[in-house]
């Protein structure tokens, strides 16, 4: 998008995201998602006098990976005590990392090219979760409010991106890919919609070459979508309020979705003084090198990597068939397209079925072998499956299991006999004419009507290619 | 009463553990009305405890190495099935469902838990005044503060209502009352006791310690809560270390340092006993070294600037929300206000308003933070100090145990009780108070032995050469 009159936005993001370990973080409750309210609490998640926080090793790991696949210096940390009073926070005050971070300066490649810089990854622990009964349906003037604490405790790494992002579009990339890097490296879900993944805006416009404005913070931006249209509208709004002749003040703003808006949550002079100090229940974290290498020596390809390597496997690949590696790395899906290489078949064709039909039927990938993957698709190649049997072939097997040949003859999709074929196109040109002639007479187009033609005729068991080469050599 | 290691002894050799129960519950019955030593007697549960050892005994197994021996416990320590108030409204009524690992050892080594003892709320103060449900008379004058933040666990050895205790130490409050009532008491080298459900007041310095009539008694019972705790992760790593068989090492060859800042200001007959001991210490072999740690006199400003910050972070948790008492008010934040004015007392309003200052932005620099640089030198100036000196000597309190009310009115003289104990908190550091000598009125002076990290035997050591010189084995 353009802004009016010459203004650039300057976005930086924050983006938390709960790690994927069995356990929380300073405690043995399980770390899930969806269990029954405060069924997973004990003394130390519930802050009762007297608990004490031990650190999860996993969690520290898994914050390791991150911060190499953001290409972070990994460094020796320590946690601090951030304190405000809020009942869904158990001790009131949160265990976070505050100028020792694990993870300092790093950067992350977008698929554009561009490069967003990283100021720091570090570790905190989650709050619970306050229910707030009553009209307002927020704290002040709730009539009761119900706290469920099976989220305090669940370890979370906040990732801060510098001041580098200037439009939504890049800002959306910049998620989507920090999102893929964090599943892949297994240390994320990465669920948006279950707050698994939450991120906050800094948005300022400025003219380019002169110094930064004042940025406002949007909170509540839960998918893809709200984050781009909360930025978009936070730049126009801070434009008009500058054109008009006003200045932006600090604010903590609140995005609406339903509404399309940024409202005013609370502004800087109000802001809370956490009255931060080292957390003497805990040690420094200082892992040692070999713990450091085992971390990085465990680190899966990067996405970006993977979808390099799938798209060097295709021949100048279209912007369409880029976004299908893209799906099929997203959805862990390389497994099958690189089954599909290795047996010389159709790459492109193998992204196409992997990032649609695959794609839209990931809960039943258990059924659908590589082997049996690459053997359809060769299949489809070959000609002996059309792209609709294909198709209905993988549907199956997501659903059943089973072999793509067995599949094929149990729905009858044989391949037509050319001589079959030959008679069906030879009387559907009798019975047609006039496209007869224009087909003759050079009008491409009028190939796909016959095709069409005579996939209603033979109820989709022909081979369209098998018949473009008949109409051809008819021509 | 007997010794611990008698009751022990005696229990482990198929005497039944209720005959000290039952001492005790006498004891405490006869006085507990008239010095407010325990806030909770648990007699039902002493008493199946006690069955338990003498189970144990019967089918041949040891109980450990506190068999049937009677402890009271500080109430700022966990206990599931009785409450633990930390002298609080506040928490009044509250039931921890757990147990703080100190309390899970004693009774893996038979130990009986009679009850909760008094303290300062939240362990904040030197005399017990400042307890909720009235303040520990002690036991050897009670028209005196027996001390405090322990006051409670030490009178009850003190009237010999149990032979140990355990209190929590942070910037004096097991040896300042242990002065004060005429006992042994050890602040161990932090981390060397667990402090998983230990109600917080400042963590970077608590430390949970004990109470007893002898040196011996004092080792045997650090030696059974000693040792790593994967639940408290500043535990310290190490196995634990053999107290009970290094208490009669003496101090022959020891260089002990007598440090001036330690004595200076101190009561003409508080003095009178640390030079006495000195010289029963040089009788016993060992070479005394003049000192100066001039670093000592910053102590007491930084240690009111670190607990309290400490504190008021610790003691957010306390507002209504989950657990302890709740007053009502209009919405959560009026509630949570509403529940800490009702349910804290002044001396722990102060500290945590004192603390959330000291932590507060633009003020965190020169107070917080230039209080951690003293301490810093303060570490500094005692690992210099070892450098010279096996341990070192001084007085553990200005005074013998003052009337009640006297400091009261005054926070500054109170806090000024613990101006010799409480550097070796901030430094980390290992220090035992043993009494030694009267003075005024025939009330105990208690002589204090500091030694660095780990240096627990050293001072059991030395603090045995003087108890033996005084007559109490």
């Amino acid at each position: 998008m353009m802004l009016p009159n010459g203004w650039e936005m300057v976005v930086g993001l924050e983006v938390h995201t709960e790690l994927k370990t069995k356990t929380k973080l300073f405690c043995g409750c399980a770390n899930e998602f969806g269990s029954a309210p405060n069924s997973q609490v004990c003394p130390i998640c519930l802050g009762l006098p007297g608990s004490m926080p031990v650190l999860n090793e996993r969690a520290v790991e898994l914050a390791m990976a991150i911060g190499f696949a953001l290409n972070c210096t990994i460094q020796d940390s320590t946690f601090h005590r951030k304190n405000y009073f809020y009942p869904d926070m158990p001790k009131d005050y949160q265990v976070s990392q505050y100028d020792l971070p694990i993870n300092a300066r790093g950067y992350l490649d977008l698929p554009d090219g561009s490069r967003v810089s990283i100021e720091r990854a570090h570790m905190e622990e989650d709050t619970g979760k306050t229910t707030h009964l009553g009209t307002s349906g927020r704290i002040h003037g709730a009539d009761r409010s119900l706290v469920d604490y099976n989220r305090s405790g669940v370890p979370l790494v906040e990732i801060v991106s510098g001041p580098d992002i200037r439009n939504p579009q890049q800002a959306r990339d910049y998620v989507a890919e920090l999102r893929s890097i964090l599943v892949a490296i297994g240390a994320s879900d990465g669920r948006m919609e279950e707050g698994s993944l939450r991120v906050d805006a800094n948005v300022s416009v400025h003219k380019p070459d002169t110094p930064f404005g004042t940025r406002c913070e949007i909170k509540n931006l839960n998918s893809l979508r709200s984050l781009t249209r909360a930025i978009e509208y936070e730049a126009l709004r801070q434009i008009d309020v500058l054109e008009d002749g006003g200045s932006i003040r600090q604010e903590t703003r609140h995005w609406d979705e339903d509404r399309g808006e940024t409202s005013t949550l609370r502004v800087k002079e109000e802001a809370e003084d956490y009255r931060y100090f080292r957390e003497p229940d805990l040690v420094d974290l200082a892992p040692d090198q070999a713990w450091k290498d085992r971390v990085l020596a465990g680190l899966p390809k990067l996405p970006a990597r993977r979808r390099q390597d799938l798209e060097a496997l295709m021949t100048n690949p279209t912007d369409a068939q880029r976004d299908g590696v893209t799906t099929v790395v997203d959805l862990n899906l390389d497994i099958y397209v690189e089954g599909v290489a290795q047996a010389q078949g159709d790459v492109a064709l193998a992204v196409a079925r992997a990032a649609n039909e695959l794609a839209a039927n990931i809960e039943k990938l258990a059924n659908l072998t590589v082997e049996n993957f690459v053997a359809t698709v060769a299949m489809e190649q070959s000609g002996q499956l059309s792209a609709t049997q294909a198709k209905n072939v993988l549907s199956e097997l997501l659903d059943q299991g089973g072999d793509p040949v067995s599949v094929a003859k149990a729905k009858g999709f044989e391949q037509l006999s050319t001589d079959s074929l030959s008679a069906t196109v030879g009387e559907l040109i009798v019975a047609n004419p006039d496209e007869w002639q224009r087909f003759k007479d050079g009008d491409d187009k009028l190939a796909q009507f016959f095709i069409g033609l005579v996939m209603k005729a033979t109820k989709g068991q022909a081979n369209g290619k098998a018949v473009i080469a008949e109409l051809q050599s008819r021509r | 009463m007997k010794s611990a290691l008698e009751i022990a002894a005696a229990v482990r050799s198929g005497q039944s553990a209720l005959v000290a129960v039952e001492e005790s519950l006498t004891a405490i019955r006869a006085r507990n009305e008239e010095l407010n030593v325990f806030l909770y007697v648990d007699e039902d549960g002493a008493r199946a405890a006690a069955a338990r050892v003498d189970e144990q005994v019967r089918r041949g197994e040891d109980p450990g190495l506190l068999a049937g021996v009677p402890i009271a416990l500080k109430d700022n320590l966990c206990t599931t099935g009785i409450p633990t108030t930390c002298s609080s409204k506040i928490l009044e009524g509250w039931q921890p469902p757990y147990n703080a690992t100190v309390v899970d050892r004693l009774v893996a080594q038979g130990a009986i838990s009679m009850g909760k003892t008094n303290l300062d709320e939240f362990a904040m103060g030197s005399s017990t005044e400042n307890s909720a449900f009235g303040p520990t008379r002690n036991p050897l004058d009670p028209s005196r503060v027996p001390g405090g933040s322990s006051g409670g666990s030490a009178a009850a050895v003190a009237s010999n209502m149990t032979p140990i205790s355990l209190g929590s130490d942070t910037g004096g409050s097991i040896r300042q009352p242990a002065a004060l009532c005429g006992l042994v008491g050890v602040k161990p080298t932090y981390g060397l006791v667990s402090r998983y459900g230990l109600i917080a007041f400042a963590s970077s310095l608590d430390q949970i310690g004990p109470f007893a009539n002898s040196v011996t008694d004092a080792a045997l019972l650090l030696e059974a809560i000693a040792g790593h705790d994967p639940l408290d992760s500043t535990s310290l790593p190490e196995p634990t270390p053999s107290l009970l068989a290094h208490v009669n090492d003496g101090v022959a060859g020891k260089r002990i340092g007598l440090v001036r800042e330690l004595v200076d200001g101190a009561d003409e007959d508080v003095v009178r006993a640390v030079n006495k001991a000195v010289a029963t210490l040089k009788d016993a072999g060992a070479i005394i070294v003049e000192l100066s740690m001039p670093e000592l006199h910053l102590g007491l400003s930084a240690y009111y600037l670190i607990a309290p910050a400490e504190a008021s972070s610790n003691l957010a948790r306390f507002d209504g929300v989950r657990f302890g008492n709740r007053v009502d008010g209009e919405d959560v934040t009026a509630m949570m206000e509403a529940t800490r004015t009702a349910g804290f007392g002044a001396e722990v309003k102060r500290r945590i308003m004192l603390g959330t200052y000291a932590l507060s932005a633009g003020y965190f620099d020169a107070y917080y933070g230039q209080a951690l640089k003293v301490r810093t030198r303060m570490i500094e100036a005692f690992a210099a100090a070892y450098q010279q000196v096996d341990m070192i000597i001084g007085a553990t309190t200005p005074s013998v145990a003052f009337a009640f009310g006297s400091k009261t009115n005054d926070p500054m003289a109170m806090y000024l009780n613990d101006v010799f104990t409480i550097p070796t908190n901030l430094a980390g550091e290992a220090a035992i108070s043993v009494p030694f000598g009267t003075g005024e009125a025939n009330l105990p002076v208690g002589v204090q032995l500091l030694g660095p990290g780990r240096s627990e035997a050293r001072l059991f050591a030395a603090a045995r050469v003087l108890e033996i010189a005084d007559g109490r084995a």
